[in-house]
């Protein structure tokens, strides 16, 4: 007699990824699972969860770099097995990064001889690379103390409150106070003045961020560098400045050359700037360049013995792809200066294409400047019955992703949405973009305020003077327990 | 009459890649170029500068995975525009980190609840893993030292002098002093009574190695636990222990599963483990975990407004790629325990078969354990007039890339070769190394010692008796290699 058994699970063969048992099972979320699957279905499984992630070209709340050209995909593919850090295996990749620095370092004037190698080193974000250039100042202040033989335990860096959230990582990391100067209604980046006047013995470094966050300016690195040299004379303490270029260290030389903004500056001596935001390279690049070798202590640079030569480094990450140094420097010989300045010069018409379309409205304040990095940040002229948040959640339904936020103190009260302009933002998806926010806008418009309808108050056939009142009251309230929820107002 | 002119430069069509002007030119190397080229141009010149790096593959100095299914890199280079950090945008990614944690935190046998959710983020590599723990013991100990009235300018962690390089760069980047127990002959970790007896009030931990980077060997971490616990009950300070599993955490747990280094020992507050190493995914990818909450202090986590959402986050780099997480989810359901089991069992079956050729050669004596990291290091017998260095330069003429190292202090006149063995250096390739090393030998023991002849010390064809030509050609082997070790900074090998 023949017994009919069930095949065994190493005997079935996967036909059809779908109809693999494989997708039926639920998919282990807290422990490894016991045995393996097939790879087809591995993939298929993932493959299917991520497709319920954003789409990154729609992000409009982030820098950075969401296209490369196909020809910069293949290289990238091509050396996504090679371990950056085997310096002495991959000679020519260590050469390329090299020679990155050095492009990087002369667009920012860097005072180098003809064939004098810069000082720099590529990161893995300007997180990093700020991290680095920090240290090296916090080191040098300290020694210049232990010198003078006054404390050295107090160290403080000053910049503005509206500084990326890594700044704030880096002080609180590294124990040193960050010192922010307020921001305040209408003026959103850090003052000049306030600063220096901030500035005292303790102090290792002014921070300035060419590009701000929040509404893309540029601060006035060149007032900032004249007001120091005048305190600098006084007090002899030699304070030095570092500029935060994250994002607008591709813009600034390409679409504003005559800025004074870098190591044109004499108290300027080191900047970061982020490879994988208007450096048009994929996630997980930075670069970060000191004016020359006194400004980097050697203390800090490790010497590692590695097969018998000596590599100096100095970074906070060890191993690490290669994938994204290979396609910066794709960028930077593909582009050249005229291949930047085009995509600078389209992505700032395309930002003037939608403010345009947005001021049309008649319904929105914009925020942001011309000049800076092209984004455009706007907020509703009158927020009495909706909120930027409202409108920022109703366009996610057309697909769009564009953040809403409130500034750092002391400008809390404001909320703007941000809309930033990549490469590959055309401007036919800017007019599509306009079109989408009016929709929004009509649609809320007809809505009752949200906060009537939490109090189920559908019918506004008559509304009674206290009931308004009531309604504003209710509003006013949640307005504030939402924005106090917030613990940091760091937007990235 | 017509004038014959060169076309201008804009209007030249790149037609043929390698006929183009562009490859003529010489690429521009300290400043960015005035303008563009074609992109296949670019792609070409780069790629064929690309052609004199190393062969991934056959770099045996590294524990980095160089090899994945095809179908995990397409799931890759499907999100390499996805910036990782964008957490309310792609929530599916988040949760696949967070999948991986609680994953590889039940692992390592976290005293956690069956959905409760561990503690614990992935990180770019174990260096910014091992700073993130460190900069929890730090605040930890300099909390509990301020609540009790105490001094808390002097922290200090005890490890071995065998420690990976990023355990140095922590201690001086973030003012910790590094106390280091001294390696001996024969024993080149790091001993667990010397390292509790340095331990003392300002110890912000104690740093165990599982899987040293120098020859493999998984440090007694169940010994330092004993003794550490029998010390805190005297002493009151509470130190706590924080194992480096950067190789060994996706090694021990499959085929040493009774080995006990991890969670299951009381001490041991937070584990790191790179998941490019025997995590089987490409550079770019680490973890960390922490015992429970209490272990990682709320003042160094970040939470960001991020558009409307609360995120907590606790890492020192932000915008990074995503793709290494997805790979890294990828392995863990593609091959679950059996499969990295298998793996593991047959990296550890091929460093046999390469430990036992070495072996048969009568040339070198093998300084690697069996239990371990699979790797072998091994060093040559005897007096010889060659180096292992020489030996690795010359293995290097066949694409192989072996490196030879001197160990750190006090066994720094040992010097060793060391091959790594990865899952994808299959039988035939340890053979073929096998061949190639008695190759390279032969060859050496033709040749006379390299060094004398730089050192144009003897006239080799004047010596009057082998004795005495033996004689000095020692010394002078003995004070060149010392003279090249002196010149070494750092003994770091990574």
């Amino acid at each position: 007699m023949v017994l009919s058994h069930a095949a065994s699970d190493s005997d079935v063969s996967v036909h059809s990824t779908f109809a693999s048992r494989y997708v039926r099972t639920s998919l282990p979320r807290f422990k490894m699972p016991e045995n393996s699957i097939p790879k087809e279905a591995a993939y298929q499984i993932i493959n299917d969860e991520l497709m319920l992630d954003g789409n990154p070209r729609l992000n409009l709340a982030s820098f950075v770099t969401t296209w490369m050209e196909p020809e910069c995909d293949k290289l990238i593919m091509s050396s996504i097995n090679k371990n950056y850090v085997d310096m002495d295996e991959y000679p020519v990749t260590t050469e390329l990064q090299n020679r990155c620095v050095n492009m990087i370092a002369h667009l920012f004037n860097a005072p180098l001889g003809e064939t004098e190698t810069a000082v720099g080193v590529g990161t893995v974000g300007s997180s990093e690379a700020i991290m680095l250039a920090g240290l090296a100042f916090k080191r040098k202040w300290q020694n210049k103390r232990k010198a003078e033989g006054k404390p050295f335990d107090k160290p403080n860096i000053v910049t503005g409150a509206n500084v990326q959230v890594c700044w704030e990582k880096f002080a609180r990391y590294f124990e040193v106070e960050l010192k922010e100067v307020k921001l305040s209604e209408g003026y959103y980046v850090m003052d000049p003045e306030k600063a220096v006047e901030m500035v005292d013995e303790n102090t290792i470094c002014v921070a300035a961020i060419l590009g701000s966050t929040l509404n893309g300016e540029f601060e006035d690195v060149k007032l900032l560098n004249d007001l120091l040299v005048i305190k600098n004379k006084e007090t002899g303490w030699d304070t030095p400045i570092h500029v935060d270029a994250a994002s607008g260290g591709f813009i600034a030389p390409f679409l504003y050359p005559e800025l004074e903004w870098d190591f044109r500056l004499p108290l300027v001596k080191s900047i970061n700037v982020s490879g994988h935001k208007y450096g048009l390279v994929y996630a997980g690049i930075g670069w970060v360049v000191w004016r020359n070798k006194e400004d980097l202590p050697e203390e800090l640079i490790f010497h590692i013995n590695y097969l018998g030569a000596d590599q100096p480094t100095f970074t906070l990450n060890f191993s690490k792809g290669s994938s994204q140094v290979i396609a910066q420097y794709y960028q930077l010989i593909r582009l050249g200066h005229e291949g930047y300045r085009n995509v600078m010069e389209n992505c700032r018409e395309n930002m003037v294409v939608l403010r345009e379309g947005l001021e049309k409205t008649g319904r929105f304040n914009i925020v942001s400047k011309d000049e800076g990095v092209p984004l455009v940040a706007f907020s509703l002229k009158d927020s009495s019955s909706h909120t930027e948040f409202e409108i920022s959640d109703m366009i996610r339904r057309y697909g769009w992703i564009v953040p809403a936020y409130t500034m750092p103190p002391n400008a809390q009260h404001i909320t703007v949405l941000r809309v930033v302009i990549r490469e590959d933002f055309s401007r036919t998806l800017a007019e599509r973009l306009v079109i989408d926010i009016e929709k929004v806008m009509r649609e809320l418009d007809e809505l009752p305020s949200r906060k009537s309808e939490a109090n189920g108050d559908n019918l506004m056939v008559t509304v009674k003077k206290s009931d308004m009142e009531k309604q504003r009251e209710v509003i006013n309230g949640w307005k504030k327990f939402v924005s106090d929820r917030k613990k940091t107002n760091g937007i990235c």
